[in-house]
């Protein structure tokens, strides 16, 4: 598009592509009259129905139309942007016209699900949204993405075998790590463990990992420090780090939080008293220090979790159990081991095996019911075998409480240093529950580890692998590349009210001291236009979303 | 998928297959086998006008046989790519019969009969398997009958019913019922041909055949007289049968008692004794789906352990529970038999009460095991990597994405069982070990000099 004197001099020639989505749109609406209709717009030249124009042939023909009919706006009639507008509007740029002279309309979604059964109104209706739409389509301007540098170091915050594996993964990678630990020594939970499944001994395990990072050149290591400040955004972070000695200042382009979690030690709990009624954790510290002594144990699974209070299931602690009264069993055979369990959460290949071994070596598994938790006193155990169905008692001289990893208590300090989002749990909240566990929202900041959810020793390692990949995919491009649709506010007539500061959740808008104006930050700005609807000098205004370009839209209702 | 197939660095190679593997970590040379599929991917746009008008109807596999595909298609609708193939086995060309109408219809061209296998040569750095799992064939415990009873199926055939582009457009219409709803068709078929040889009959006799019929003597027939009886008999026995089907056909609704089996082939030592790890979570999901689609929908699901182990898994279990008439049985099904309406009725031991319970249900779905995938044995041997004994892939704890050979790594459900968030994380680790093959760093060009 080219302007002149702030006019458009080339004609306008918008094209409107409506989709079938199989039978989810064309199974209620009139598409093909939707699309007869669409022709008959001003400004329209070109229409087109698709099966399924996010298919690679529907891309192919809007790529293919906007070449042989020169088309500078393009309409695509489906389902919903936030799933299908950066396909779209990458596929028009790809065909040479200016992504941001896309418009999308959603016809599905807001259309033909909601209007099952009454063709006519959905018809009706799909028309009036593809009018509104192409309206808005000719007042769009065309915009250049926004574009910003990149810093190849990276900040990991937690030195546990997630952030050890993280820093490992990314300087053989190439990249340079600067690696924070709160306390004084690396390691994290693993430095308490005994053995491992494996046999081996956890403790030697991480030291060594903790060895390799820290003689690795390109890795800084700081132990006994903590991140104070993180400012910036993705690929210039600016974060302060204070170390025992000194306050030190870096510049970052990523930053992985792989803070862990600490289990769960409640006073209290099923008569928890760190004598004959001890968590996991502390008969790790027995049997690793040898001061473990005891010939009738009794194991209370989901001791303080999967119930009102703390839902979730901490995944880790049925291995956990079975590893450890198989170590007890193999070591005093003639020991009785009773675990008592709701479900034995030993999913995958190796550890269902590890409860096979387990029941060959005369581990006994029971049924509790959740809803008459068991009872333990002086001596022994007693619970509702819910398999039974009737109460039954063992005798024990130590009960082992399996009890949950739950969130560190300083989560929301580190949460609060990136606002990032923790889960109701205190977990960190990733973007995507199935798709994206290892990203934030948040551009740039990276999840591994416990610090997202309970993992075993090997997940824990696996996800810290996985975040250098996609610290990589970031770093190792150029330059960074983000979408123009940002605020804007215009100088002239802003008055310095700061009521957008208020409202702003990305803290991308700062009053100038000199000027009297607001600004906005446009790399740390996600378009969210809280600013826009705040201005009541009508200042502040969204690219792509100006009230001209929306009144257009309105008004052709 | 689209994202994949549209980034600049990747390169897509469908429909093709492994050969050999030489060299070592950092210059692998791959061969690998472009199948024909019989259409230039150059040329074909995946309009789909050769589907339409292709006269060969081929079991569907991707809806799990429940449909029909053409003998030329594409995997599915949203495929990449888009470019369609041909399967020789039923293509009537390809069967050395004519027909060649794809080719007609094409109008891109890209129909290429001719088309042979072709060999590729890649230099790579860094290999990754992320070939999968294969569905457990439930056929095998014959005390579930899934061969015999229509009304057991797998959960990948739900979740096909439970699709709205699925077979059943998103209705959970019991196979028993769509059977009877096909024969109904088809007599329909051959209901109206013989209706249109009768009025051939009566326009040339100038009598309904009712009428004729009442009259007619076998023994006095004359002329045409024993054809037109012989049409009208089996006229009358194909509408007395295809009353009876309609009438059937009337009370059928869709599926509303819903049982489903956990560990069907898992956690089994006859078959494999590993947990599959993601079948609790799809059954509570598509329970709760169905009941989102039909409010009345109850269902039960029997399983030795519920295992929702994930992050909000457990949340999702116990809502299941409270608002989709999901209720959680701790048992291991014995047996299911036919009952009446092809109800299938499960046996079972309730061990709270310690009886035996027969329990009549109108759907039954088998959350079957995630065996290891199929020619894993013979990929294993061209990557000349060691499998577990388990089946999957070898690797080891400290190093969870590496196999036994540098340089090839293995990530999802060819490593182990696992569910989609694990996978995911796990595709970006064996990315990472990937990246750090290739990537040169000083220490290692300490290492080389």
């Amino acid at each position: 598009m080219k302007k002149k004197n702030g006019e458009n001099t080339e004609q306008l020639r918008v094209g409107v592509f409506i989709c079938d989505c199989g039978s989810n749109i064309a199974g209620h609406l009139d598409c093909k009259s939707v699309t007869e209709y669409a022709a008959t717009l001003p400004g329209v030249v070109f229409t087109k129905e698709n099966l399924y124009t996010c298919s690679e042939s529907g891309i192919g023909e809007i790529q293919n139309a906007i070449k042989a009919n020169n088309l500078n706006r393009v309409v695509v009639a489906s389902c919903s942007p936030r799933t299908h507008h950066p396909l779209f509007a990458g596929s028009c740029a790809q065909a040479g016209m200016n992504p941001y002279l896309f418009e999308m309309v959603n016809i599905r979604d807001q259309c033909s699900w909601v209007h099952m059964g009454k063709r006519d109104v959905a018809t009706a209706k799909a028309k009036d949204l593809v009018r509104m739409g192409v309206a808005k389509s000719t007042m769009l301007e065309p915009q250049d993405n926004i574009e910003s540098s990149l810093v190849r170091k990276i900040l990991v915050i937690g030195g546990g075998i997630a952030g050890l594996s993280a820093a490992e993964a990314l300087a053989g990678m190439g990249l340079e790590v600067l690696l924070v630990e709160k306390e004084r020594q690396f390691g994290g939970l693993m430095l308490d463990l005994n053995l491992l499944e494996t046999g081996a001994s956890a403790k030697d395990r991480i030291l060594q990992l903790a060895e390799k990072v820290g003689s690795t050149p390109g890795i800084t290591a700081l132990a006994g420090s903590k991140v104070t400040e993180i400012t910036g955004y993705i690929g210039n972070f600016d974060v302060t780090v204070q170390t025992p000695e000194e306050k030190i200042a870096e510049k970052v382009g990523c930053i992985v939080v792989a803070s862990g979690a600490v289990p769960l030690i409640e006073d209290g709990l099923f008569g928890h008293n760190g004598e004959n009624v001890i968590t996991q954790m502390e008969l790790e510290k027995r049997l690793k220090d040898g001061s473990f002594k005891a010939s009738k144990v009794v194991m209370i699974q989901c001791a303080g979790a999967r119930n009102t209070t703390r839902e979730y299931c901490s995944r880790i602690c049925c291995a956990t159990a079975v590893k450890n009264s198989m170590i007890i069993k193999r070591k005093f055979p003639l020991a009785d081991v009773h675990v008592l369990y709701r479900d034995m959460q030993m999913y995958g290949d190796e550890k269902e095996q590890m409860l096979w071994d387990a029941r060959g070596l005369g581990i006994q598994f029971d049924v509790y019911d959740p809803e008459k938790l068991p009872v333990v006193s002086e001596g022994r155990v007693v619970f509702h075998h819910s398999v039974l169905g009737e109460t039954k008692e063992f005798k024990c001289d130590l009960v082992v409480l399996s009890t949950p990893l739950v969130a560190r208590p300083d989560a929301p300090e580190v949460a609060a240093l990136m606002r990032v989002p923790t889960d109701k749990n205190g977990f960190f909240l990733e973007a995507h529950a199935k798709l994206r566990p290892l990203d934030f929202a948040a551009d740039g900041i990276f999840v591994c580890g416990s610090a997202r959810y309970p993992v075993t020793s090997v997940e824990a390692r696996t996800q810290g692998l996985g975040v250098a990949s996609r610290v990589g995919a970031i770093l190792f491009k150029d330059k960074l590349v983000k979408s123009a649709i940002v605020a804007e506010i215009d100088a002239a007539s802003c008055v310095g009210c700061m009521g957008c500061l208020n409202v702003c959740p990305y803290d991308a808008i700062s009053f100038n001291r000199e000027t009297n104006v607001c600004e906005v930050k446009e790399i740390l700005c996600k378009g969210c236009g809280n600013c826009a609807s705040t201005c009541p000098s009508h200042s502040a205004i969204l690219r792509g979303y100006k009230p001209e370009q929306l009144l257009a839209q309105i008004r052709a209702i | 998928m689209l994202d994949v197939g549209r980034h600049p660095n990747i390169e897509l190679m469908a429909y093709s297959e492994v050969e050999k593997v030489d060299g070592s970590a950092g210059c692998f040379k791959v061969r690998v086998r472009r199948k024909a599929r019989y259409v230039d991917e150059s040329k074909c746009t995946g309009c789909g006008a050769c589907t339409e008008k292709c006269p060969t109807d081929v079991l569907d596999l991707y809806n799990e046989s429940h449909s029909t595909r053409k003998a030329i298609y594409s995997w599915f609708a949203q495929g990449i790519p888009s470019t369609h193939a041909i399967d020789p086995d039923h293509c009537r060309v390809l069967q050395g019969k004519k027909c060649g109408i794809c080719q007609k219809k094409c109008e891109a061209g890209a129909i290429d009969f001719e088309q042979k296998d072709k060999i590729v040569e890649l230099n790579v750095g860094a290999i990754i398997a992320a070939n999968g799992y294969t569905v457990f064939d439930p056929g095998k415990i014959a005390e579930y009958r899934y061969n015999d009873l229509p009304n057991v199926v797998t959960a990948v055939e739900f979740e096909r019913f439970l699709s709205a582009s699925g077979p059943t457009h998103g209705h959970i219409d019991r196979p028993s019922d769509r059977a009877v709803r096909r024969q109904i068709e088809e007599l329909e078929k051959e209901e109206n041909k013989l209706l249109k040889a009768l009025a051939r009959f009566e326009e040339k006799h100038g009598r309904t055949s009712a009428e004729f019929y009442q009259n007619y003597l076998p023994g006095e027939a004359e002329g045409d007289q024993a054809q037109w009886a012989g049409k009208y008999g089996e006229y009358l026995s194909i509408k007395a049968k295809l009353d009876e089907l309609k009438k059937k056909a009337e009370t059928f609704t869709t599926a509303k008692r819903l049982a489903f089996i956990q560990c069907v082939g898992s956690r089994d030592l006859r078959f494999y004794p590993f947990c599959s790890g993601f079948c609790c979570m799809h059954s509570i999901k598509e329970a709760i789906i169905a009941h989102e689609h039909e409010n009345e929908t109850t269902s039960v699901i029997f399983g030795m352990d519920i295992r929702a182990v994930g992050k909000g898994f457990d949340e999702y279990k116990v809502r299941g529970g409270n608002k989709s008439n999901i209720s959680y049985r701790r048992s291991r099904v014995a047996e299911i038999v036919n009952g009446p309406n092809s109800n299938p009725i499960l046996v079972y031991e309730d061990t709270r009460e310690q009886v035996v319970r027969r329990e009549e249900f109108d759907l039954v779905i088998l959350a079957t095991a995630c065996a290891p995938a199929k020619g894993v044995k013979e990929l294993s041997e061209i990557l000349g990597i060691e499998i577990n004994r388990f089946g999957f892939f070898k690797t080891s704890p400290d190093n969870p994405l590496d196999t036994t050979r540098e340089g090839i790594f293995v990530c999802g459900c060819a490593h182990s069982p696992m569910d989609i968030p694990e996978s995911v994380a796990q595709a970006s680790s064996a990315a990472s070990r990937a990246v750090q093959t290739v990537t040169v760093t000083p220490e290692k060009l300490l290492k080389i000099s």
